[in-house]
């Protein structure tokens, strides 16, 4: 491997208040109660700053001016002026995406690689698009006359804090309705920043509102009486919980929750290519990624040849300072993910499949595991059907495309499928046979605003992304 | 002296369970009465069961409906209809016994139900592309959103409305591709099971359509939740047993569809909601490229 110097990048430009309170009817205000937590920098355990953990009381003063902006201004406003204002948080995040990215990297311990160009330009991308549907509704194909449904409940993980946090407003948005948003309890630094954004654009107070808090707060948010939608990206424990908790209600649910991908790749795939995107399905974000490639499914032909290319490349792949522009693999966000990934990887070995990491130093200090590679996988495994939700490849076999379609579909989720054949009609065929929301065809991890996300079966329900993305918060 | 007149020879209603008519394996039955309180028929009272065994032949009955072209399902749906029309006359009486309603109500509703059916027929090819997108994502790909359906659906018919609100909520699962248990109305569950000899006999493949007389409140919970059901309406729910059915839904995160607020009119034309709700997106993405 080459030797590279330390290039990182300047953490001086993000500048990281020692203590924040609630975003709330546009103001910062402080809780009504006096329960607060730190987030840490995974990289390094520094302690990055002091935030609320808001209750239910604050969840309330949250969800009424929330109420309020709805039924006095945003509900109001003619679509076009909504557009605007989406167009400006738009500019405002492209003009600062360089913080903001800096910012995502500290917080989260993604690479500053993939915050600065995969997360922030899908950012201010994903704006742009709702923007522009603000004013043309009533031509989406979703009736003559879409309505708002009021207020929106989102609460949102860790794993792309920014990202997911304009896939839920942005629409939410455009089509009229006002939310209270709660981002992850480890990482809610640059949803605060995003409430700074929301000023600078002028936004009317209530619009957004930004509660931070861990479990407790997503669920008094959740079950709050006077919120008309609920939007949830996370786990399909929790996910489960809100389906439950909703029953009864007249509250409109999208899920986005858990999966555990195949990817599959055929004799005759590209095989250099193939070997890029099984690295970017499952390496990506550490793995933190809903729809990562965590199953490899290979063709029996093929096992020997894949395995010992995908071992080459993964010995080039560098772990280490998220905010060095080489670095591949960042921090593990949390030390309680790190114990989950070590508990499915010890049970991995115990359960009789064969582990393998390139050899690659590991900092002191901070959350790290290693890129891991499991072959002699069994399908009755549990990494071979939990969500590790970490940088860990658990490799299967498999001869004929049938058996293949098989193996991808023996799994409760349905989140997102990989194939890799230089034959057209395999492609086709099996795209058509996988029981999965997005199937990516020699590619994977490809997300665009204009293009419909979510799962089939357990992995949840309802589509983020594109004209179908406008359905879950419209009234039709 | 006057000639006995003739008597006549009455049908014994059974479920429909993967095409074939089996009496409950509970060996259960109750009394349907007309509405003025008469005697009609002993009617087969479905048992946990025979739900399970409904949903087997449901799955079973799902890759072949799914797979089929939107093209054929159409003809089906619409032979369905056809062979509706043809027994017109037994669905009409069927309703007057059970409902209540005049003749010219009944002959009203029948023909409703046919039109219905030959609604949703034209809607198994044309769906597709108005739910659809070819997504002009920002980068070298080919991009493309397709619907297809979310597989076992469990479906609890309307109390009211026997006839023509069953077609308003079976056809529009079936005619995506999905495959269904339907609990029929328990008041009237007649012509339900006069309606699952039309399916019978319009080359719908058994197992697509399966058919359980019997009490809501006993069956909806098992088929809430049944872990290989996706998706489950509600319309035929009361108030309390909607919620737990939702309840127990959320097991394994089916698709629900709740109870209307309001009855619904079922004579007014349909929207695409019933059949959105049973639809998945799927996206596919490839790079283009020389």
């Amino acid at each position: 491997m080459f030797e590279y110097a330390p290039a990182p990048e300047s953490r001086d430009i993000v500048d990281i208040r020692p203590s924040y309170g609630l975003f709330i009817n546009g103001e910062w205000v402080d809780s009504l109660g006096d329960e607060r937590d730190k987030t840490v920098n995974p990289a390094s355990e520094e302690v990055l700053a002091e935030f609320t953990l808001a209750s239910e009381a604050d969840v309330d003063r949250a969800v009424s001016a929330a109420r309020k902006a709805y039924e006095s201004v945003w509900g109001q406003l003619p679509g076009r002026e909504r557009a605007k204002y989406l167009f400006r948080i738009a500019r405002i995040i492209q003009e600062r995406s360089r913080e903001l990215a800096v910012l995502e990297s500290l917080d989260n311990g993604k690479p500053i690689r993939e915050s600065r160009d995969v997360d922030l330009p899908l950012v201010a991308a994903h704006f742009f698009y709702y923007a522009g549907w603000a004013d043309k509704l009533e031509h989406a194909g979703l009736g003559a006359d879409p309505r708002a449904l009021g207020v929106a409940a989102q609460v949102i993980p860790w794993n792309f804090p920014l990202l997911m946090l304009a896939w839920k407003i942005a629409p939410a948005l455009a089509c009229g309705n006002t939310v209270v948003l709660k981002p992850a309890e480890t990482t809610p630094l640059t949803a605060l920043a995003f409430a700074e954004i929301c000023r600078q654009a002028d936004l009317p107070p209530g619009v957004v509102n930004i509660v931070t808090g861990a479990g407790a707060t997503g669920q008094a948010l959740v079950g709050h009486p006077d919120v008309d939608k609920v939007a949830f990206t996370g786990s399909t424990e929790v996910g489960r919980m809100i389906a439950r908790s909703v029953a009864g209600t007249r509250k409109k649910v999208t899920l986005e929750l858990g999966g555990k991908a195949a990817n599959i790749v055929f004799d005759d795939a590209a095989l250099d290519q193939a070997v890029e995107g099984i690295v970017n399905g499952i390496f990506f974000n550490q793995g933190h990624v809903c729809c990562a490639g965590s199953r490899l499914l290979v063709q029996e032909s093929i096992e020997t040849e894949l395995l010992d290319a995908l071992k080459r490349r993964l010995s080039t792949l560098r772990l280490g300072d998220p905010l060095d522009k080489n670095t591949d693999i960042g921090a593990i966000n949390s030390a309680a993910q790190l114990a989950k990934i070590r508990s499915l990887t010890e049970a991995g070995e115990q359960e009789g499949a064969e582990r393998w990491s390139p050899s690659c130093p590991i900092p002191d200090k901070g959350y790290w595991f290693p890129p891991t590679l499991f072959t002699g996988v069994a399908q009755s495994h549990r990494i071979a059907r939990e969500e590790i939700f970490g940088p860990v490849l658990s490799v299967l076999t498999f001869r004929t495309p049938a058996e293949a379609v098989e193996k991808a579909n023996n799994s409760p989720y349905g989140l997102s499928a990989g194939v890799w054949t230089e034959k057209g009609s395999r492609i086709l065929w099996m795209a058509d046979k996988l029981r999965a929301g997005v199937v990516w065809a020699n590619t994977f991890n490809r997300f665009d605003p204009t293009s419909p996300f979510g799962g089939y079966k357990e992995s949840g329900y309802g589509r983020e992304g594109g004209r179908h993305g406008l359905e879950a918060y419209l009234d039709v | 002296m006057t000639e006995p007149s003739r008597l006549a020879v009455r049908k014994t209603y059974k479920l429909y369970i993967g095409g074939a008519f089996p009496r409950s394996e509970s060996g259960r039955s109750y009394v349907v009465t007309s509405s003025k309180g008469d005697f009609l028929a002993n009617a087969s009272r479905a048992s946990r069961k025979d739900a399970r065994d409904a949903v087997q032949a449901a799955r079973k009955a799902f890759p072949g409906w799914s797979g089929a072209t939107a093209y054929n399902r159409g003809q089906i749906l619409y032979r369905v209809a056809e062979m509706l029309e043809g027994r017109r006359a037994q669905f009409v009486a069927e309703l007057v016994d059970a409902d209540g309603v005049s003749a010219r109500k009944a002959g009203e509703l029948a023909d409703a139900t046919v039109d219905r059916l030959v609604w949703y027929a034209g809607w198994s090819d044309k769906i597709g592309a108005v739910r659809g997108a070819a997504n002009p994502v920002a980068g070298p790909y080919f991009n493309l959103s397709t619907t297809e359906p979310t597989g076992v659906v469990a479906v609890v018919a309307p109390q009211g409305a026997p006839l023509l609100g069953l077609i308003s909520v079976i056809a529009p699962v079936i005619v995506t591709g999905n495959t269904c248990v339907v609990v029929a109305s328990e008041r009237a569950p007649l012509p339900a099971i006069t309606l699952a000899e039309v399916l019978a006999t319009s080359d719908l493949p058994g197992g697509v359509v399966n058919l359980l007389t019997g009490a809501a409140p006993e069956l909806a919970p098992w088929l809430a939740s049944h872990m290989d059901v996706n998706a489950i309406d509600l319309t035929g729910c009361a108030a309390e047993l909607a919620v737990t059915c939702e309840q127990q839904a959320a097991e394994n995160l089916k698709r629900v569809l709740r109870p209307p607020n309001a009855t619904p009119d079922w004579l007014a034309t349909p929207g695409l909601d019933r059949m959105t709700a049973f639809l998945e997106t799927k996206t596919v993405w490839h790079p283009t490229g020389i």
